[in-house]
């Protein structure tokens, strides 16, 4: 899958996101920013292109990537969930939620479903509080969320691919 | 949109008036004694008759707040009242758990749990026909009383607002509206007086960093100003990393201009001609409002070279965070945007002596920043007015958790916490008993009953064995385990320590792993003593704050729940029933009809039992969910 994506079109793109911050070193991250909005994750190969670019040790740039949690080296699904576990949606139970989704599509967090459908992640508040526990998919934020209505979301989502 | 130039003192106030006027009726209904008729004929002669004002904060964002305001626009449309009621997206209001919210102005309605499909209903009933519409007013759950408009809310009452002055008021992607409420005047104010007078007007307001450390923020500029040096920066930490803190995000979401201007000033006042603002960007509406309001100050150039022809430049970039929690630690900050990896380094030299590229960096919170304008506009007097003797000025607090009123508040130092959640909060959620309440994030502690009555300032709040933090606060009721709530922290802490000192990096993940152990029931209580003592040793020798202070929540915890504690260790018992390992859901025979209710509901199908026969629960099947608990209409099953 990773090398179907990291086509010779992929590494112009990166070549020209590094010239456009002069290929500065002190730019990196977001170089990076800019980067994983191409294909969504940061390969290996991205990173060496960036590496070469910036003239510096590839060990640098994959040091930055691997310490920030928002940069990824794994591809996300077609539709990436994010169960918050913020404070305030963990004592409206959210750590419940994430355990039934983990359940539902047999994966853990960090993972992506063999279908490439859905990919499980938690993350550390959207500031939507007042709606707690919140989970989002893509961009759609669902609110006030119980257990039992993980299964109802996820057929939404089934049946919107058949 | 054409914005004016601003190339002079004389064109601010021009601009100001004129905007003002247009801003006057929505100004007038904050007065507390209210519009006469004359002044609302007066004003409404040329200008709106009424305003539409509908949160665009990132919480009713998520509730289809766009969607609400599209259909305001084309029913007013529709209706040929475009000339006379005017939509307005503003910032957040604060009471995030009545959201998405409209307010009407100026009779000051507010609207709550708006939807899209509700808008022609008000449009006509209200707007149109002068009758608010009762079914979308907040209820005062007290009493049951629908509460006509919003001065007379609670959740408003008590609240002081100058941090916040603008949320919720203004049209954040107009900088005309900001100039409208007296904007970019105290820069103009700054201007003309000399930097060290302007430096002595925020130490005499005795204004404290609110980002959580307290440092005098008059005293860091001073430091900054006095450092000789041909480049210095201006950093706004907006690295709100702080798991239920929200405020940081709403003030540059609801009221980016104040921040944007404090900083201009902090850097007339230090000597710098570059602001770099540190964002989180897991926080897209708030950059993008930085972003359109950067451009438009620079369009008006009030960023820029020679600002109000002055001899004074100043311009701003962002640099965006990427997900560390201890980026908010200041040096790590630094080195983040220096595109390294956010490792902290040892203090001293601090930032304002020797900080980004090594040159002297006077780095605030945006909070912090946001008090700035105010105290030059009203003076230091009126600022140091407010708030307890040794703490000034009003906080931020995120209220969130078991709590009916979650929202973002502003109060006076000094405010009780029993005020902030019970009469602010409007107490428990489901009226369940108060537990405790966390304040100051994955560095704090959590607070007691016995707390609820001490003044919230900075010196009480680390009296109490917990700190201020950066103002998030986590209300929790008696089904929350302190022990899991301990492990929770330490999860994040172990998970968001950066590796550099070994005390930060081993000692955490060894008191998580304790705290495992206890959750499980497998605890003995000579792991309680090593809790404390290990606690003790993190505490003095890790290198930077987040080190300092993680182990706080696991301290504070012991202190005020040491009974919770021995239960789980020598009773093998969760009082508040959360532990997994330590509870079971059980089947009362006498009470169960058979309606096999829970049994459809059991994700895992570890409840058997025939129609109209009582139902069984396996205990080795159990995941211990809780669905079956909460869809029996008879009271049925009940935890041990």
């Amino acid at each position: 899958m990773k090398k179907d994506n990291c086509t010779e079109e992929v590494y112009q793109k990166v070549r020209t996101i590094c010239a456009n911050h002069h290929n500065d070193s002190g730019e990196l991250i977001t170089i990076l920013h800019q980067c994983q909005d191409i294909l969504g994750y940061l390969p290996r190969e991205i990173q060496e292109i960036v590496a070469e670019q910036l003239n510096i040790p590839v060990a640098r740039v994959y040091g930055v990537v691997t310490f920030y949690s928002y940069f990824t080296m794994e591809p996300k699904g077609k539709y990436p969930i994010s169960v918050c576990m913020g404070t305030a949606c963990y004592v409206r139970g959210s750590e419940r939620i994430l355990e039934e989704f983990q359940r539902q599509l047999g994966i853990k967090v960090g993972e992506t479903t063999e279908d490439g459908l859905f990919s499980l992640n938690c993350l550390r508040c959207v500031g939507a509080c007042g709606l707690a526990p919140v989970v989002t998919i893509g961009s759609k934020v669902y609110g006030r969320l119980t257990a039992d209505k993980v299964r109802d979301i996820l057929s939404d989502y089934y049946l919107k691919e058949k | 949109m054409a914005l004016p130039i601003i190339a002079s003192f004389q064109d601010l106030e021009k601009v100001q008036k004129k905007c003002a006027a247009d801003f006057a009726l929505r100004e007038l209904s904050d007065r507390p004694q209210g519009i006469s008729a004359e002044e609302i004929k007066e004003l409404t002669k040329e200008g709106y008759e009424q305003y539409v004002l509908c949160c665009g904060g990132t919480g009713c964002h998520a509730s289809q707040s766009a969607e609400i305001i599209k259909r305001f626009e084309d029913a007013i449309n529709e209706n040929g009242l475009e000339k006379k009621i005017k939509v307005i997206r503003t910032g957040c209001f604060g009471f995030c758990e009545q959201g998405p919210i409209v307010q009407i102005r100026p009779d000051n309605t507010f609207y709550v749990h708006v939807t899209p499909d509700d808008v022609k209903e008000i449009v006509t009933e209200h707007l149109i026909g002068g009758n608010k519409v009762k079914r979308l007013l907040y209820v005062l759950p007290a009493t049951g009383e629908h509460m006509p408009d919003s001065k007379h809310m609670p959740f408003y009452k008590q609240q002081v607002r100058i941090a916040l002055r603008n949320c919720g008021s203004i049209d954040p992607e107009n900088i005309n509206e900001y100039i409208a409420r007296k904007g970019y005047a105290a820069l103009a104010k700054v201007l003309t007086m000399k930097p060290e007078d302007v430096i002595q007007t925020i130490i005499d307001a005795g204004l404290r960093g609110r980002g959580g450390g307290g440092f005098p923020t008059g005293q860091k500029w001073k430091i900054t100003r006095e450092v000789q040096a041909t480049k210095k920066y201006v950093v706004c930490n907006a690295d709100e990393g702080d798991p239920g803190a929200f405020m940081d995000r709403s003030i540059l979401e609801g009221d980016p201009h104040s921040i944007i201007e404090a900083m201009a000033i902090n850097g007339y006042c230090t000597g710098a001609d570059h602001g770099l603002i540190y964002i989180r960007a897991e926080y897209p509406l708030a950059i993008h409002r930085l972003e359109v309001a950067i451009a438009q100050a620079r369009e008006c150039h009030l960023l820029g070279k020679n600002i109000f022809g002055t001899d004074f430049s100043f311009d701003i970039e962002l640099r965006y965070g990427a997900g560390a929690f201890v980026c908010g630690e200041e040096t790590a900050l630094i080195r983040s945007m220096e595109g390294k990896r956010g490792e902290p380094y040892v203090k001293p030299p601090f930032p304002s002596v020797r900080g980004y590229k090594d040159a002297p960096t006077n780095v605030n919170n945006v909070e912090t920043f946001a008090n700035i304008c105010p105290i030059i506009l009203n003076g230091s007097k009126w600022f140091s007015s407010i708030g307890t003797e040794k703490s000034h000025g009003t906080k931020v607090f995120a209220l969130a958790g078991k709590v009916n009123n979650v929202g973002l508040i502003e109060v006076p130092m000094g405010t009780t916490l029993r005020q902030v959640i019970f009469d602010i909060g409007g107490g428990i959620k489901g009226g369940k008993k108060f537990k405790a309440v966390q304040t100051g994030g994955p560095s704090g502690g959590c607070l007691t009953e016995k707390h609820l009555d001490t003044p919230i300032d900075y010196d009480n709040l680390i009296a109490a064995g917990s700190m201020m933090g950066s103002g998030g606060m986590i209300v929790m009721d008696e089904d929350n385990c302190m022990v899991s709530v301990a492990k929770f922290y330490l999860d994040f802490t172990v998970e968001e320590s950066c590796g550099k000192c070994s005390p930060c990096r081993i000692g955490n993940k060894r008191l998580y792993e304790i705290l495992d152990k206890i959750t499980k029931g497998e605890g003995t209580m000579e792991d309680i003593d090593n809790l404390e003592n290990l606690a003790r040793v993190i505490k003095d020798t890790a290198l930077c704050g987040l080190g300092q202070t993680s182990p706080n929540p696991v301290l504070s915890t012991i202190d005020n729940f040491r009974d919770e504690y021995i239960a789980h260790v020598k009773d093998h018992r969760c009082p508040a029933h959360q532990c997994r390992a330590l509870t079971q859901y059980i089947i009362d025979p006498t009470k169960c009809k058979g309606c096999t209710a829970c049994a459809r509901k059991c994700p895992v199908s570890a409840i058997k039992g025939e129609v109209k026969v009582p139902h069984v629960i396996d205990p080795q099947v159990c995941i211990r969910c809780g669905n079956c608990k909460n869809s029996c209409k008879f009271g049925a099953i009940t935890i041990q």
